[in-house]
């Protein structure tokens, strides 16, 4: 299986296609809906002021996620004694409710990478053209073992949100995904559904013998 | 009935942590019908290592820990009120020692209760009463995104794309494969299918859910259905979906069918969708000791 290292090239990028099996290690941030909604209405459509500690904290998504790959998922999280945080439990979750948000995010910040399950729609194909950049799909359910690749804990921004929706800042090393999406276009999801397709209409033209 | 608490929240730990045998057993099966390095192959290789992984560590398979749905079999005589009240403790239990995530949202509200009880849905029970003195106590977690590609079809009905489907059992092998198609990898393929035939829209979705508590190689009693258990499973197979919709030869590990007396005006096709995180267990309780499957 390819190791891919993050941040990201645009050549690597490019290089990579539908079907690809990859694992990833590098840094990257996890984020779901109150995440990607914050982002959208703060920094890109200034539907609201920045308040509070926003700006620093953009500030660090934008260092952080300029080549970078971001997650969706709510992880369970557990504390140490020493208050060092760990990642229990790290599965996907669906990624498209995102969609409205996604494609922009991915261009307003030079996001290389959007990982979650189930796969995203047209805004975000057309933005993986764009930037360039990949959805990759990590294995639903997989929680346990997609934690143990967290290494790290580096940090977390907007822990308000509530910890599943919170930003995590983690260390990640070998996390298995395929490249669902790629820069060329194509969307292993389409390409499934239609296949598919045709392969029932044949076999629903079978009679029972 | 407090003495069946602690045994309860073992039965829960279990069905969230170790996945049953069989289950894990039909997935390596999967594994073997890929091509080594393909997405098929890596994705089934994860899902087998983490339900090691959760085996060891006792920790959840999948953060999803779902609906709990209960089918208690009770001996004559024992109150279904207490033993409500058990199993809802040895729920809220199991909750505070991180062996349920907690799922157990009011609609009206959007508040989540936090120890995965609510109305007298959630968890859902569901008691029969039986001959004998053995108590067993059979659990299910059922979660989100496979319940959500469930579907019920009222036939005659058109599928696939305007192909009738009618009220026999050509009529049923169609609607299954059709919600097979449309469900492509969102509920977590492979997955297993609970079909009841017949019944209302109600008691179809129960029957189908029910239908799961099969072991995978249990063949159907029906030589009948049995004949059509496998070759839905064949034929989903060969939509080539695969495990996550990556693509793939295997997209259902097994299928279970039941059938229910109808009224004469309906014909319902109802499919439960399990994913692969297919995790059931059962407790026995007799004499005072405790057994577990
Ligand atoms: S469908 Fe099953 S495996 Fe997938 S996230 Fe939900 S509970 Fe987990």
């Amino acid at each position: 299986m390819r190791k891919v290292q993050i941040p990201i090239s645009d050549d690597v990028v490019r290089s990579l296609e539908v079907g690809d099996p990859i694992t990833l290690s590098g840094v990257m941030v996890t984020a779901r809906d109150a995440a990607h909604k914050w982002l959208m209405d703060t920094f890109i459509t200034h539907k609201r002021e920045p308040q509070g500690d926003d700006l620093e904290v953009y500030e660090a998504l934008k260092k952080l996620l300029n080549g970078g790959v971001i997650y969706h998922c709510g992880p369970v999280v557990s504390q140490t004694e020493t208050g060092e945080y760990r990642f229990v439990a790290a599965g996907p979750t669906t990624s498209i409710r995102e969609e409205p948000y996604q494609g922009d995010i991915m261009r307003h910040f030079n996001v290389k990478g959007v990982i979650g399950k189930g796969g995203m729609g047209a805004k975000t194909l057309q933005a993986c053209q764009e930037v360039p950049g990949l959805y990759l799909h990590a294995v639903g359910g997989a929680a346990s073992w997609l934690a143990q690749t967290v290494k790290r804990v580096l940090g977390v921004y907007k822990l308000e949100f509530g910890a599943p929706e919170a930003f995590w800042v983690i260390e990640v090393e070998d996390f298995p995904v395929v490249v669902t999406m790629d820069a060329g276009g194509n969307s292993l999801h389409a390409e499934i559904e239609a296949r598919s397709a045709k392969v029932l209409e044949d076999l629903l033209s079978e009679e029972t013998s | 009935m407090e003495h069946l608490k602690e045994p309860l929240i073992e039965l829960i730990r279990l069905a969230a942590t170790n996945l049953p045998p069989d289950v894990e057993k039909s997935l390596r099966q999967a594994l073997e019908r890929e091509e080594p390095g393909s997405a098929a192959y890596g994705a089934l290789e994860t899902i087998l290592k983490n339900v090691e992984l959760s085996r060891r560590r006792s920790t959840p398979i999948c953060q999803d820990t779902g609906t709990p749905i209960f089918y208690v079999y009770h001996p004559e005589g024992w109150s279904t009120r207490k033993l409500r009240q058990v199993i809802q403790e040895a729920v809220a239990e199991a909750t505070r020692r991180s062996y349920l995530r907690p799922n157990s949202v009011d609609s009206l509200t959007d508040k989540n209760t936090g120890n995965n009880l609510g109305d007298d849905h959630f968890p859902t029970i569901h008691f029969e009463e039986v001959d004998g003195d053995t108590l067993t106590v059979d659990l299910m977690l059922k979660g989100g995104g496979c319940e959500n590609v469930g579907a019920q079809y009222s036939l005659p009905a058109r599928v696939g794309g305007g192909v009738p489907a009618g009220r026999d059992l050509e009529g049923v092998r169609r609607a299954v494969l059709d919600a097979v198609q449309k469900a492509q990898g969102q509920g977590c393929s492979p997955g297993i299918l609970g079909v009841a035939i017949g019944g209302d829209r109600g008691s179809a979705y129960y029957a189908s859910k029910e239908v799961l508590f099969r072991k995978m190689d249990e063949p159907n009693p029906d030589p009948q259905l049995a004949e059509m258990e496998e070759r839905i499973t064949e034929e989903a197979n060969q939509l080539g979906i695969g495990p996550m919709g990556f693509g793939g030869n295997t997209t259902v590990l097994g299928t279970k069918i039941t059938g229910l007396h109808r009224l004469p005006a309906s014909y319902f096709v109802t499919i439960s969708y399990m994913c692969w995180a297919y995790r059931r267990r059962r407790m026995i309780w007799k004499d005072g000791q405790v057994t577990y499957e």
